[in-house]
């Protein structure tokens, strides 16, 4: 069984929002659009996003650390999402794992929404759907891009390649790989919601070295070596001084 | 979470619908059995009729919280695994069995006329109205379910849920078949007004016993889980977005606290005691304006419960929004 995710590494992401406004772009001029805005210009903008990147502070001042959060629907494996739906309208595709909305199907209960401990899926206010991330569904499988292009639209944007694409059932797909070498996790495992979407932590790249690799204990001319400091009154030098 | 106008009007008056119902019915059993005196058909057919606006009207106000109220049939396709599903073809069931009730009783229908003669009087209404009580706490069963199968609303997933609105419902039902016995069966007013008694007193306890758990509540998601960072402090300096979105607004009560925590003695007050007040004075003197005014105001009262039920309850998704900068 195939399931695809995103992989979110925190070590990489600079929390430049490209993900969210190429996700936008693509997403209301395709399939799933459009995503409604109002008074995007006005005082008080709304609007329909399926991700979003946050930011959060770790730690106290100096001792902090900024990590930036893209959210988006992490496509549960056991998606409380989907049982509660009425209408059937919201659904777990057997063949990939992505969760979708069928808008056509959707009565606006917004109890999908109530069932998802994330906060990833938002009423369109305007189509009165529930909407959310299909993980570019339109774009994945269309064979008229080329193979390295049928990605996420938020893959794609990336400039710091913080966002993996892949099947998470597939130990030896990238995305697999990335969660097993770099301690990948879920969100809110309490839950027992099996996010397929992991993120990466922060890490730290550091080296120990030891004094003796700084100076050779060995060091025949002792050239590193401390030398003896010579007495005011001994000639310096000179031949017979020796250093 | 935010509290929606609509489910606050559907789950009081189907509850009020719901209990009404029960309450007929136990009053015609108890008749039957002539532990009671046998009040006029005409009793039944307009306290069934009650019954059956109060469930519409709660119908009516449930289509006001969908966003397209044209499809609302589909929502009875997934009942195997949704309560919402399950409620949407309950309701309308008993709706059904209430209305057919009240024709039984109006036409005086018996089972003789289906050929099976039996000597008990109604006896046709009592088996419809068996299958009719059946589906009323089953209803009470969906709707409770509703709310407390989301397991992480903490505040809600618990079985005290199921029982308030069942309790809830039935209070609001009996006291309204209190008045309105008063006006039309004056015989059946201190049956019905000691039911509504020992049940307001009964979910005085339960609804109590929900808020001391809900104040003790522990929380299984911290912004720790949230973010999967382990660190005893972590701040969000930005959730993303300078303005609302439907993830700020219908998730948060959005009232200040001092209205918050006044909206619960509210309802403390005039779901309990003032109509306990009016209806002892009411019994005693027969009188329809105190009885209907005990219904009314612990109606109103019931409508500041479900307000605070909604309000009380902390979605974790409010963790990822908590800092607009
Ligand atoms: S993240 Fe939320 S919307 Fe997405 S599958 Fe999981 S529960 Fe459903
Ligand atoms: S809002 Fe739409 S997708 Fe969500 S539970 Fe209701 S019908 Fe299903």
């Amino acid at each position: 069984m195939i399931q695809l995710a995103l992989v979110i590494d925190l070590n990489v992401c600079v929390g430049c929002h490209a993900c969210v406004t190429s996700c936008k772009e693509w997403n209301t001029s395709g399939e799933a659009g459009y995503m409604s805005d109002d008074r995007p210009y006005g005082e008080d903008p709304t609007g329909n996003f399926f991700n979003r990147v946050q930011t959060f502070e770790v730690g106290e001042f100096p001792n902090t650390e900024t990590v930036h959060f893209p959210k988006s629907c992490l496509h549960c494996e056991d998606p409380p999402c989907v049982p509660v739906c009425p209408t059937g309208a919201s659904y777990k595709r057997p063949e990939d794992g992505i969760v979708l909305v069928d808008y056509d199907k959707c009565i606006g209960c917004k109890y999908c929404a109530w069932a998802c401990p994330y906060g990833v899926r938002e009423i369109d206010e305007h189509q009165k759907v529930m909407k959310k991330c299909t993980l570019c569904v339109d774009r994945i499988y269309d064979k008229s891009l080329p193979q390295a292009e049928r990605k996420p639209a938020c893959v794609m944007a990336c400039p710091t390649n913080a966002r993996l694409f892949g099947d998470v059932h597939d130990p030896d797909s990238e995305v697999s790989v990335a969660i097993s070498e770099n301690g990948g996790y879920a969100l809110m495992p309490e839950w027992g919601t099996k996010p397929a979407n992991h993120y990466l932590p922060r890490r730290k790249t550091r080296i120990k070295i030891h004094d003796d690799e700084l100076m050779r204990a060995d060091n025949p001319l002792k050239k590193e070596g401390v030398r003896p400091k010579p007495d005011v009154h001994e000639p310096s030098l000179d031949d017979v001084t020796s250093w | 979470m935010h509290p929606a106008f609509s489910v606050i009007f559907l789950t009081t008056l189907i509850g009020a619908g719901q209990g009404l119902f029960l309450a007929l019915y136990t009053a015609q059993v108890y008749s039957t059995v002539e532990l009671l005196p046998v009040p006029p058909s005409h009793f039944y057919v307009q306290g069934s009729a009650i019954a059956l606006a109060l469930l519409i009207g709660g119908l009516v106000a449930s289509f006001f919280h969908l966003g397209h109220p044209e499809r609302a049939w589909r929502s009875a396709a997934r009942w195997r695994t949704s309560w919402l599903s399950r409620e949407v073809i309950v309701l309308p069931a008993l709706m059904g069995a209430v209305a057919v009730y009240g024709v039984v009783h109006h036409l005086n229908l018996r089972l003789k006329d289906l050929g099976f003669a039996t000597s008990v009087d109604g006896d046709l209404a009592l088996v419809v109205g068996a299958a009719a009580v059946a589906l009323a706490f089953l209803l009470f069963l969906c709707t409770g379910m509703i709310y407390a199968c989301i397991k992480f609303l903490q505040e809600w997933a618990s079985w005290l849920t199921v029982v308030n609105y069942t309790l809830f419902g039935l209070a609001s039902g009996f006291l309204l078949a209190t008045a309105y016995a008063a006006y039309q069966a004056p015989a059946l007013v201190y049956f019905f007004g000691a039911w509504t008694v020992i049940i307001t007193l009964a979910v005085w306890v339960t609804r109590a016993a929900s808020l001391i758990r809900n104040r003790r509540l522990k929380y299984k998601s911290t912004i720790q889980t949230a973010i999967g960072v382990r660190h005893a402090r972590i701040v969000q300096k930005s959730q993303g977005f300078m303005g609302g979105s439907f993830n700020t607004r219908d998730f948060f009560h959005g009232a200040a606290p001092w209205l918050f925590r006044s909206i619960k003695w509210v309802f403390l007050v005039l779901v309990f005691p003032v109509p306990l007040v009016l209806l002892f004075n009411g019994m005693v003197d027969r009188s329809v304006p105190m009885l209907s005014s005990a219904f009314v105001i612990q109606y109103l009262g019931l409508l500041a419960e479900r307000w605070y039920f909604f309000a009380q309850a902390n979605h974790p998704q409010n963790i990822y929004y908590q800092t607009i900068s």
